[in-house]
């Protein structure tokens, strides 16, 4: 296995735009979709995916070598199941009210692709160092277009933001649309925020151009 | 001699018909209903329209502009994208909602997906169903009674009728359009003319509006009532609600629709089993807007299906088989 130096650096500010978990790789979209009603639940989901994505990773690093490639899979879900266990608890412990907005979708961390792709494409193969780097930046870059997505869909679902107990602005100035809280505003702001994604940046994204490949 | 002789590769058949040709067609068609609105639901009804109209066309042409396309306003589909959408919309709502469901219908339904001739549904349905779902209140509370213009926030007869099998209002004023609806849907007189007329161009196939019509009006004599079967007043049920409208000048848009004749009597039947099912056993009190949009998206299924025999070819399958030694 061939291992070459790569910066930590790179490794850390990649997810944000030539790996960016949703916008250039598309995956982890469940969550994506489905908690981004508001720039909070963004944030929270961001954060879990945050720990356990490099807890994940540091441990199939830490590992790689004892691994066999036969039943990695196996192994991988048994270390992501592991601190999706842990964030399951200290939020129902802590945050009983995001808990109950997330619901089924803390669990399912255990299935988001995300998790899984740097386990198999990256943690398995980098030192323990890149792997860390790795798993905090592509977190951050995802718990950023959570709460990007998020905003958007709450800004125009609710006419406000809300962050904490602060209030932006404090009354709508126009007529909220429902939509952008339902399903299908989900999938018209990912989709358009997508597009808007590759128009400016996707130059320097890893972005699958299907339009090419016959 | 030598100048005239043309050698170009198939098709050597062309037709005069244009994009602009047809569009102006369809313009020219709902120019009737548009007048009806105006007459029974009062001058506000053209400020809808004109919004609606203008800020399609707009949009249309900022869009082009921002991405260096070709310019294609003088075709007139924006035109008439915003004129259905006008014509699906309570006559009470706030005047930014045909303005935000025009760019929505241009912008995010038809030019993200590549323009006319790609467009995967009808962009003006596509409009009208996001407007409907970003303020829902607005589009099923803002009605106004016909020729009075007071705003009445209420069911309209076609929630009354999908309930009771029964409706007040006499053929004459479901004909003539004198109840509360959306702006284009009520006078079925002015449709029936537009649609005839679409016909008799060779713009529409019969077989679209036919199919949903003919569907709805046997579903709702079978099913329509509480007291049993077959006693359903099919009349009212064909003739509330947007089902003309929409058979008529939203079901039978080339783009999203199939393109053989049997395919296309197959959307239109399916229609209008959607719109049935919408109807009697769904929680909105009208379908039309979804029925169509998810024959849009059946439609690539039918013409999968639904392929004309080649000229030339046998008919037995027995005898295809054969002549092809067996290959499926």
């Amino acid at each position: 296995m061939s291992e070459p130096r790569r910066s930590l650096g790179f490794d850390f500010i990649k997810g944000f735009i030539q790996e960016n978990p949703t916008f250039a790789l598309a995956i982890g979209m469940c969550p994506t979709l489905a908690v981004t009603t508001s720039v909070e639940n963004g944030f929270w989901m961001g954060m879990a995916v945050v720990f356990v994505l490099t807890f994940s990773n540091v441990f199939v690093s830490l590992l790689r070598r004892f691994i066999p490639d036969a039943i990695r899979i196996p192994i991988f879900v048994i270390l992501i199941a592991t601190p999706v266990v842990i964030v399951e608890l200290v939020m129902k412990a802590y945050l009983p009210a995001i808990y109950e907005v997330m619901g089924i979708f803390v669990p399912l961390i255990v299935v988001n692709c995300i998790i899984i792709a740097r386990a198999e494409a990256f943690a398995y193969r980098y030192p323990v160092m890149n792997s860390l780097m790795d798993g905090l930046g592509i977190g951050a870059a995802y718990t950023v277009n959570l709460m990007v997505i998020g905003g958007v869909r709450e800004f125009l679902g609710t006419g406000q933001i809300a962050l904490g107990s602060i209030v932006f602005p404090s009354a709508p100035f126009f007529e909220p649309a429902a939509v952008m809280l339902t399903p299908p505003g989900g999938f018209i702001t990912l989709g358009l925020l997508m597009v808007l994604f590759r128009v400016t940046l996707g130059s320097k994204a890893k972005v699958e151009d299907h339009s090419k490949t016959s | 001699m030598e100048d005239r002789l043309l050698v170009t590769p198939a098709p050597h058949i062309t037709s005069s018909k244009t994009v602009r040709g047809i569009m102006l067609d369809v313009v020219v068609s709902l120019v009737p209903a548009s007048i009806a609105a105006v007459v029974i639901f009062g001058v506000r009804s053209l400020l809808i329209i004109l919004a609606s109209v203008v800020s399609a066309v707009a949009a249309e042409a900022i869009y082009q502009k921002l991405f260096k396309k070709p310019l294609t306003i003088n075709d007139m589909s924006a035109t008439v994208t915003g004129l259905l959408l006008a014509l699906t919309l309570p006559p009470n709502v706030p005047i930014w909602i045909p303005i935000i469901g025009s760019v929505f219908a241009i912008v995010i339904a038809k030019q993200i997906f590549g323009g006319l001739g790609t467009n995967f549904v009808n962009p003006a349905l596509a409009g009208r169903a996001f407007v409907l779902a970003a303020w829902p209140l607005h589009m099923t509370h803002d009605w106004v009674t016909p020729l009075g213009y007071d705003a009445l926030t209420g069911a309209t007869p076609l929630a009354a009728f999908n309930g009771t099998g029964k409706t007040a209002l006499t053929l004459r004023d479901l004909l003539l359009g004198l109840r509360a609806g959306s702006l284009g849907e009520t006078c079925i007189i002015a449709l029936l003319a537009g649609g005839i007329y679409l016909i008799a161009r060779d713009v529409i196939d019969w077989r679209i509006p036919v199919g949903y019509l003919g569907t709805l009006a046997l579903g709702t004599w079978i099913f329509g009532s509480p007291n049993g079967f077959f006693m359903g007043d099919w009349i009212s049920g064909l003739l509330l609600g947007g089902a003309v409208l929409g058979s008529f000048f939203m079901a039978t848009d080339y783009v999203t629709s199939p393109v053989t004749r049997r395919g296309r009597l197959c959307m239109g039947i399916g229609a209008g089993v959607v719109t049935l099912l919408i109807r009697l056993w769904g929680s909105y009190p009208e379908g039309v807007t979804y029925a169509i949009l998810f024959m849009n998206l059946v439609t690539p299924l039918i013409d999968k299906y639904i392929v004309p025999k080649y000229y030339g070819y046998a008919h037995d399958v027995q005898a295809r088989k054969a002549a092809t030694g067996g290959a499926k």
